[in-house]
């Protein structure tokens, strides 16, 4: 009776883009400077739409609001990689990937801002609402998958979460369901650092949060998150393989949430000056502009124009968002159900009567 | 998506039509359940159904048998053991224009589901101002009375009344098991289906073949009476019918209400009902405090006080963890218990 090894495997990391701006020129994805210039001036707009949002918080104009910053890479490489036809499932910080995927600003930040509203996207946005429980949209980028798969449409879920969310068992279920189903989802794991105070060694004894893919016998994979090509290229493997029938994958992106877990918190009660300037050097924004300086295609000039745009864009946000008329108090009833039940129509009534007196 | 704005049709549209029934077979509850689920899934292949144990096995309670054969492992799908999975992927069926129906193989073990069910099912539709709805029925058996083990035999429907945003229906008998199933697949929002296991296969009644719909939110009055009121749901109108059969050897004329679906409710039947009779007993298996009993005593008081001849009497279970096997006939109401508290309100 032999002890023998029965399985093995090895979990990549894939890296692209240095923080210095070189590429690993074998590694490099085929995009034209389009492309890339375009994904910078989306990653811009993420990080000025994030500042902004943070500020109309501290200005009593908006709630409480999970800043991205740092994170722009590990959202615009994957929207980049996306098709029209793909789906979105975010959980609660993918407002970048969200506005790329054709979320309008203003309704992102209605959301935030508490109307329901924010989440009665356009028709052909290809996008679930956001989810906060944390974890549980795993499921439903499980679900949807497996949905897309039966209906024989040709399109892939893909489903976001953080390094925090690994550790809930929504995050087991989903992943091995969607392994056993062979479903059309991706799964991308926005590894932060953080999951408010708790750092990413308390939540898995786990090297990696990619291996975990090896217990569900799906491919997992870890990218350096702050590289967007890195993100891009894996996105684009991952999503090529979900496609052609080759089930889902799992992808961690390690980046860092250089900003607080959201405005009601204070991040320098748990974690060091240091660390958070350690970081800030491998700004994923940093890095892509490095990349398209040296290769001529980026200056200040072009820098300013830019800014000014995105600030511009910004502020149409605002205005939209400002420019809402406030919500109908009728409408706490009236998305309960497809047919208004006769209890909710007297309670709808009562509270109608109320707010006319 | 284009499938989840479209709204092919509402509930009931072709449910709600002139009934041919032509043919009829003798079902139990159990088989009326998969009798349904078969003839919508020929109806609308929208339609699919996924839980564990529901494919090759047919169901713990055969409630899905020959269901897999008829219509394919891609329709019919054994899922792995993980209820929280089971709803969470049956909400991202829903949402991208599949019809779920899936199965928590008892409603012991439902609690894992609950932060999808009351966390996304039964807030979809209003968070996104209608943009998604969550057109899904969760199945699943639930009470007590087979001598079932630890964590089979429970009753809780008063959680998810108490949570807006879910439908929740309970039959008692063949004939509305398959028509409510009906309504409850062709329905836009979450629907929890809870099947009475007790008396899966007590009785059989003659069920119509074709394809046929019970409207959600109608109660039924399963015996008219005159003297008073029992208001019951699920495997306790057959308690309270029997009580019925009872009290009329003594000349009492009890009024049996079915209330069929208790969220939404249907008040007019259960009101009209108290207000005939001026009494009323409310029947459940489910713990006393916070019942679905209390609501419904609430609402007699709120709309029909003046009418009562006595105060409502409640005859449920007890305010205890449910009783194993050798314990359990003392926790269920009794033919005997109800009896007994119909006599309190004719005695007040």
């Amino acid at each position: 009776m032999p002890r023998r090894t029965v399985f093995e495997s090895v979990i990549e990391r894939l890296e692209i883009l240095a923080p210095d701006g070189a590429v690993d020129e074998e590694l490099m994805p085929g995009l034209t400077d389009d492309q890339i210039l375009e994904l910078y001036r989306n990653m811009v707009r993420m990080r000025v739409f994030d500042d902004k949002a943070v500020k109309l918080q501290r200005q009593g104009r908006m709630g409480t609001w999970p800043p991205l910053k740092g994170q722009e890479a590990a959202q615009a490489g994957v929207a980049l990689a996306m098709s029209d036809e793909d789906w979105l499932v975010p959980a609660f910080r993918e407002h970048g990937i969200m506005l790329m995927r054709g979320v309008p600003g203003h309704l992102i930040l209605a959301y935030w801002a508490g109307d329901e509203r924010g989440s009665a996207f356009p028709d052909g946005v290809r996008c679930f609402p956001i989810a906060v429980p944390v974890g549980s949209q795993f499921g439903h980028g499980a679900g949807l998958g497996m949905s897309l798969g039966l209906r024989g449409e040709d399109a892939v879920a893909v489903t976001f979460g953080g390094d925090g969310s690994t550790s809930e068992g929504d995050f087991h279920e989903a992943l091995n369901f969607a392994g056993v189903f062979k479903a059309r989802t991706v799964f991308v794991i926005q590894n932060n650092g953080w999951a408010i105070s708790i750092p990413r060694s308390r939540q898995t004894a786990s090297e990696t949060l990619a291996q975990k893919a090896i217990a569900y016998g799906i491919p997992g994979i870890q990218v350096d998150g702050n590289d967007v090509f890195a993100v891009y290229a894996a996105t684009a493997e991952a999503l090529e393989r979900a496609h052609s029938g080759g089930g889902p994958t799992l992808i961690e992106a390690v980046t860092y949430r250089l900003g607080d877990h959201t405005t009601a918190d204070d991040a320098g009660r748990y974690r060091s000056e240091q660390e958070v300037q350690a970081w800030s050097e491998r700004d994923p924004i940093l890095r892509l502009r490095r990349y398209l300086q040296a290769r001529g295609l980026w200056d200040d000039t072009r820098e300013e124009i830019l800014a000014e745009e995105a600030a511009k864009w910004v502020a149409a946000q605002i205005e939209a968002l400002e420019a809402m008329a406030p919500p109908d108090p009728a409408d706490i009833f009236r998305y309960m159900y497809g047919e208004m039940p006769p209890n909710l129509e007297e309670q709808m009534r009562s509270l109608m009567e109320e707010v006319a007196s | 998506m284009t499938a989840q704005r479209a709204r092919p049709e509402q509930a009931g549209d072709a449910g709600l039509r002139a009934v041919p029934t032509s043919s009829t077979e003798k079902l139990t509850i159990a088989q009326a359940v998969c009798d349904g689920l078969a003839t919508e899934m020929a109806r609308d292949e929208r339609v699919i159904v996924m839980g564990e144990d529901v494919g090759v096995d047919g169901g713990v309670f055969r409630a899905t048998d020959g269901l897999i054969e008829r219509f394919g492992p891609q329709r019919v799908i054994d899922t792995p053991l993980a209820e929280d999975a089971i709803v969470a992927t049956a909400i991202g069926m829903a949402m991208s224009g599949l019809r779920p129906v899936a199965e928590i193989q008892f409603m012991g073990f439902v609690y894992p589901a609950l932060n999808q069910i009351f966390a996304h099912a039964a807030r979809m539709r209003s968070r996104t101002r209608g943009r998604f709805y969550v057109p899904i029925v969760i199945r699943m058996p639930f009470g007590g009375g087979i001598h079932a083990p630890e964590s089979h035999s429970e009753s809780y429907e008063a959680l998810f009344v108490h949570t807006p945003g879910i439908k929740v229906v309970i039959p008692s008998n063949p004939h509305d098991t398959k028509g409510l199933l009906a309504s409850a697949i062709r329905d836009d929002d979450p629907v929890l289906f809870l099947e009475p296991k007790r008396i899966y296969r007590a009785f059989r009644e003659a069920v119509p073949t074709d394809d046929y719909a019970v409207p959600l939110g109608q109660a039924a009055v399963a015996h008219a009476g005159e003297d008073v009121s029992l208001v019951s749901w699920g495997a306790m109108v057959r308690v309270c019918l029997d009580a019925a059969q009872e009290l009329a050897g003594d000349g009492i004329s009890a009024e049996v209400v079915d209330l069929r679906t208790l969220n939404p409710l249907d008040r007019e039947t259960l009101l009209q009902s108290v207000v005939k009779t001026g009494r009323a007993v409310v029947v459940h298996e489910a713990p006393r405090t916070a019942g679905f009993g209390a609501e419904i005593v609430a609402l007699i008081n709120e709309h029909a006080l003046l009418q009562l001849e006595a105060p409502v009497q409640r005859v449920t279970g007890f305010d205890t963890v449910f009783p194993y096997a050798k314990l359990e006939q003392h926790y269920l109401p009794t033919r005997e218990r109800v009896v007994k508290a119909v006599r309190a309100t004719l005695d007040f």
